[in-house]
């Protein structure tokens, strides 16, 4: 298929009520980090970049909103300009720069803290990061503790970013500075905000 | 539109156009993952004036659905005239359903009060809060809170809240009583009254706070630490009443004094008005109840 064509299909069919759902989720996800919460394919990207992932940046993209592509999406032409089209959004230069990021291999990713950590005075001016991951339930599992979890909770997210236990420790020290992270599965999303902390699992 | 029985333009679905609500999604999502922190957000001009909710009306109308159930409270009533005209703004703008119950609402805006029934996982409790930042009668300088705020530099709510003690032998703020959110950020509840800080402590509903005319959005998400400021030797108390309501005899609830006559009479009754009712309907009476149980008039949720 053109590009041309492919940049204008698969956005969403009923944009008000579709971006509303696709909040939601990531709302109530975001309030609940480690809870999977269901996320019907909304949107058809084009390939590396998922459905989940596209919906995400959907819902939440526009000309306000900065977008750091990981290289894998970098290198397709058809996946820019479909988030062009859809949201708008400008292509950030350095991921310091960025809003969000998209990023189709966590695995490969580069650190947490190249992204923007905001500031002291401003730490709402952090990246979030939407990682598409295989699944949420196949990778080492994670136990989770802080805001919105009662007690704990358990998330095993597969091919998880090099050293994210560790990683993941240094973004809560750097609390309220940090970024967020929007893990996106087939057909499914779950939130490890900030103040998320994960406890090691003993073997 | 799918299965939507309006013929409400969908792009006008909840007032706010579509850029708009992204605008404040995203705050939203900012402030649920830094608890306390009040995230600046573009605030727009609502048909309502400020001080009526237009923080909380914007929050609710960036996160509700067509599935939703809407309760809206003003002090605890759902039908003085700040709920009724809220709760018929969404009826109109959006065509949610909408409800006086807690238990049955998603979504509940209030002004100044929490629901005496326990709120439960998936409940979102939308504030309207006026003046968002609890430093800002002690410090009115923005830069300056902000630089507190960054610097954890809270010594000044204390000297507060000790003048206080100093002054009245107890600390005196009964409303808008300052919290900190899991030992971080010092956060102002909202002009709730402080009996209900303890509601907002490990609260299994998400709870947001929309400042409309501030431009401010901050957040609690559900199971977060609250604790209100104290002292050892001063600890929080909450207000306690030493009677029971007079219509529904509830006790260890929020009461409201109500002025019956020029003579001073008065009577204390329930702040919460769905919560007053489900008790009399369960038969329970307080001493000016009326004598015969009468049918209670139902607050039909407005047109």
């Amino acid at each position: 298929m053109e590009i041309a064509t492919q940049s204008i299909e698969g956005g969403f069919a009923d944009p008000v009520f579709n971006a509303q759902a696709v909040f939601r989720a990531v709302m109530d996800a975001m309030a609940q980090p480690g809870s999977v919460r269901p996320l019907p394919a909304f949107a058809r990207p084009p390939a590396p970049l998922s459905a989940t992932s596209g919906a995400v940046a959907l819902a939440l993209c526009d000309n306000d909103t900065p977008l750091w592509l990981d290289p894998a999406l970098q290198i397709s032409a058809a996946v820019k300009s479909w988030l062009g089209f859809h949201t708008g959004a400008p292509l950030a230069n350095t991921p310091a720069d960025a809003h969000f990021a998209l990023i189709a291999a966590p695995a490969e990713m580069m650190a947490l803290d190249g992204f923007s950590q905001g500031t002291q005075d401003y730490p709402d001016r952090s990246t979030t990061l939407i990682l598409q991951v295989n699944n949420l339930t196949s990778g080492t599992p994670l136990l989770l503790e802080g805001p919105g979890i009662e007690k704990s909770a358990t998330i095993a997210p597969a091919q998880m970013p090099r050293h994210f236990v560790e990683q993941w420790k240094q973004n809560n020290q750097r609390f309220p500075r940090g970024v967020d992270i929007v893990l996106a599965a087939a057909g499914s999303i779950a939130c490890l905000p900030r103040t998320t902390r994960i406890k090691t699992m003993e073997a | 539109m799918t299965a939507q029985p309006t013929d409400i333009a969908a792009y006008n679905f909840a007032y706010l156009d579509e850029q708009t609500k992204r605008m404040i999604r995203r705050a939203i999502l900012k402030g649920i993952a830094i608890p306390g922190y009040q995230v600046p957000f573009a605030s727009r001009e609502m048909p309502m004036p400020y001080g009526w909710g237009t923080g909380g009306v914007q929050v609710t109308a960036s996160i509700i659905g067509p599935d939703d159930v809407l309760k809206v409270i003003d002090q605890g009533a759902d039908d003085t005239t700040n709920a009724v005209s809220i709760r018929a703004f969404f009826k109109k703008v959006a065509n949610v359903a909408v409800t006086t119950e807690t238990a049955k609402a998603t979504i509940i805006q209030t002004r100044h009060r929490i629901p005496e029934h326990p709120l439960s996982v998936g409940q979102v409790l939308v504030y309207q809060v006026p003046i968002p930042e609890p430093l800002r009668f002690l410090e009115p300088r923005e830069t300056e809170t902000r630089k507190m705020h960054a610097l954890e530099e809270y010594g000044l709510m204390h000297v507060k809240l000790y003048e206080d003690i100093a002054r009245h032998g107890r600390i005196a703020t009964t409303y808008a009583y300052p919290v900190k959110v899991e030992g971080r950020y010092v956060m102002d509840p909202s002009p709730t009254p402080k009996f209900d800080n303890p509601k907002m402590h490990r609260s299994p509903a998400l709870q947001l706070f929309g400042a409309g005319r501030e431009k401010r959005i901050y957040a609690l998400p559900p199971f977060t630490e609250v604790v209100s400021l104290d002292f050892e030797d001063h600890p929080f108390e909450v207000q306690t009443f030493d009677q029971p309501c007079a219509l529904c005899a509830a006790e260890n609830v929020y009461l409201d004094e109500v002025i019956l006559d020029d003579h001073g009479g008065h009577m204390f009754v329930c702040s919460d008005t769905d919560h007053c009712e489900k008790r009399r309907e369960e038969g329970h009476r307080g001493h000016l109840a009326p004598e015969t149980p009468l049918a209670l008039e139902k607050t039909e949720p407005a047109q």
